[in-house]
């Protein structure tokens, strides 16, 4: 609002009043919301029997257990065994004792979760690497059918996965690429540039022309300009670009259930498959979801101004 | 993005140069280079989208399981497609399907829309909550889908028991997971808890989008905040609204993940949506020209709604 006007507030200025509404239900739904993010992580540092007491206890003593279980495979053993063996050599080892259960060796979670790194990190430098080329075309040259091409380039993402899982299975199976991780970047990969190219597209169309083109009069060629000039000032859109295929392959989960089974699995289907003796081991299932999620909140906060803009392919920017 | 201050020797040439001279400047021909950068892009694409969907329409029309690779594939015609649309057990899963969308797109729209509505009020600190309501939305649906199996336990699910204090009923009389009523909602919930921020981020974008002068306008013709709700707000956010309500429906349809953690399709079949029967056909049962065939039809389904929904946001739009 121009200054000089007599009010406090402009006319659409919200009342206080309604502004102490509206703050009131927002924070509600906000820490209602948060519940099961806060219940995942508590539960992470809980014994089993705490995790699974009546009433549920919102604080129990808090014990690393779950995220020994998490990270080791354990055997029960006689208590004549028990006693001949040397003492616990580090906290896991202690606590499994206390369980009468000896640590058999570590468990699959470390290698998952390194699977799904692997594939993320190589299926993101895939699609933003062809997506950035790609879209840097479409922004800049006449190109026959393009807006036809572009189409069809997002309308790939209209297939159910389980559609393309089908023959996705087959071929790999011919080709020798079932359950292994290049097979899964390229996957990942060809679901990724439909987001990478759309949403780069639009970078790269803010970028003004006339930047290339002041480039190439001294002396640049199409594609010095391209390399010196426009990825230079593309960079924060390619970042934010990045880091959504990088969630979205982070997150994925019916390919990876349908098409690995072990050297490629990555963790989404293995944490649902963690279980204890009679029964899920909520707790250590709870610290596998909390390290899994951590990344992906730590990238939400750093991507907040490019969220809406990522969700939409670039349809909606602010 | 583009920085204001300091202009470099390159800005300030871009502003005297005119664009035809520029493009006169050669290199590598214009078009080799639209083509090297676009090229890799598209055999990717046709590799691993559009040779699987050739192959995917094949196999539709044969007999062959994926189990059985030996075994004669026969030419069966069009009878995968015959039996699918008159398969009751196909049907079924559309309606739970479409229900399902249904249900989470009327939920997530009003939820989202009222919120996207009171942040716009802009009270102190609404940047922050904002991010943190945002959180679930970007968290993977099957890590955090199975963790609510947990939650919905009778007896020891944090759920449960809050039902429990808030309404009276003993935690253990209900299973959110197990009961056939219950069952859908137990997904809805959990869908609408991930998803709403996502209508409510979009929504707020379109009310952001709204411009002050016309409220001052509003405000100067003295028309109540009721009126200016639904003639200015309500419409001129409509579009944005819609376009959630498509992107969220797309994926809705093909929803697969929270529901094979939550349900896996049960109690019997009433939370079996199309994705799961198109998996218990093709992994379980490896009939994989049926399957085929079913694939074909829901691809060619989202693809026609989604095609008749942009048309009617276009008329939207252009209002």
């Amino acid at each position: 609002m121009t200054a000089g006007l007599a009010t406090a507030h402009s006319v659409v200025d919200p009342s206080p009043l309604t502004k102490r509404i509206a703050s009131v239900v927002v924070i509600g739904y906000a820490l209602i919301t948060l519940v099961p993010l806060v219940w995942i992580f508590l539960t992470g540092f809980k014994s089993p029997s705490d995790a699974i007491a009546y009433p549920p206890k919102i604080f129990a003593a808090p014990t690393l257990e779950g995220y020994c279980n998490l990270f080791t495979t354990r055997t029960r053993q006689a208590p004549d065994y028990m006693a001949k063996l040397p003492p616990a050599a580090n906290l896991c080892d202690r606590i499994s004792r206390g369980r009468n259960m000896v640590v058999a060796g570590p468990s699959n979670y470390i290698p998952r979760y390194i699977n799904s790194l692997v594939i993320a990190f190589g299926s993101t430098a895939l699609s933003v690497g062809l997506g950035t080329l790609a879209a840097y075309a479409f922004s800049r040259f006449k190109i026959p059918l393009k807006d036809d091409l572009l189409f069809f380039i997002l309308s790939t993402r209209m297939m159910p996965p389980i559609a393309v899982a089908i023959p996705i299975y087959l071929m790999y199976r011919e080709l020798g690429l079932s359950d292994t991780k290049l097979g899964m970047i390229l996957l990942y990969t060809s679901v990724n540039i439909s987001l990478a190219v759309w949403l780069l597209k639009g970078f790269i169309d803010e970028i003004p022309r006339e930047y290339e083109d002041a480039a190439m009069v001294d002396g640049y060629t199409r594609l010095q300009a391209f390399f010196k000039v426009v990825l230079p000032q593309a960079t924060t859109g390619i970042v934010a670009t990045a880091i959504f295929c990088l969630i979205f392959a982070w997150n994925e989960y019916a390919f990876a259930v349908l098409l690995t089974s072990g050297s490629a699995q990555t963790a989404p289907p293995f944490i649902p498959i963690i279980i204890g003796e009679g029964g899920q081991d909520w707790p250590a299932v709870a610290a596998g979801t909390t390290l899994f999620l951590i990344p992906i909140v730590v990238f939400t906060v750093l991507l907040r101004k490019h969220l809406l803009r990522g969700i939409t392919f670039g349809a909606v920017r602010k | 993005m583009t920085e204001q201050t300091g202009l470099s020797l390159i800005d300030r040439a871009a502003l005297v140069t005119p664009p035809s001279l520029a493009r006169r400047v050669h290199g590598l021909s214009e078009r080799a280079i639209a083509w090297v950068f676009i090229t890799p892009t598209m055999l990717l694409l046709l590799a691993i989208n559009i040779f699987p969907l050739i192959w995917t329409i094949w196999l539709s029309f044969t007999n062959y399981r994926a189990n059985r690779p030996n075994a004669p594939v026969l030419n069966v015609g069009l009878s995968n497609y015959q039996s699918i649309l008159t398969d009751p057990d196909v049907w079924a899963a559309m309606t739970v399907t479409a229900r399902f969308v249904f249900w989470t797109m009327l939920i997530q729209t009003v939820l989202g829309f009222t919120l996207a509505w009171l942040i716009d009020k802009k009270f102190r600190g609404h940047g922050l909550w904002t991010t943190l309501i945002l959180l679930p939305m970007m968290l993977s649906p099957a890590v955090v889908g199975n963790f609510w199996t947990f939650l919905y336990q009778p007896q020891i699910g944090l759920f449960n028991y809050v039902v429990a204090a808030m309404t009276g009923v003993p935690p253990s009389s209900f299973q959110m997971l197990a009961q056939v009523p219950l069952a859908p909602w137990a997904i809805v919930i959990v869908d609408s808890w991930m998803w709403t921020p996502y209508v409510m981020l979009i929504c707020l974008a379109g009310l952001r989008s709204i411009p002050d002068y016309i409220y001052e306008a509003a405000e100067v013709d003295r028309a109540s905040p009721w009126r200016q709700f639904w003639s200015i707000t309500l419409p001129m956010a409509l579009p944005f609204i819609m376009l959630a309500v498509l992107f969220r429906g797309i994926e809705n349809f093909k929803m697969f993940d929270m529901v094979n953690l939550l349900t896996g399709g049960g109690p019997g079949s009433t939370t079996e949506v199309a994705s799961i029967t198109l998996k218990r056909e093709a992994f379980e049962k490896w009939r994989t020209g049926y399957s085929s065939a079913f694939a074909i039809i829901l691809f060619v389904t989202v693809f026609g709604l989604a095609n008749i929904y942009v048309k009617a946001l276009n008329r939207v739009k252009s209002r």
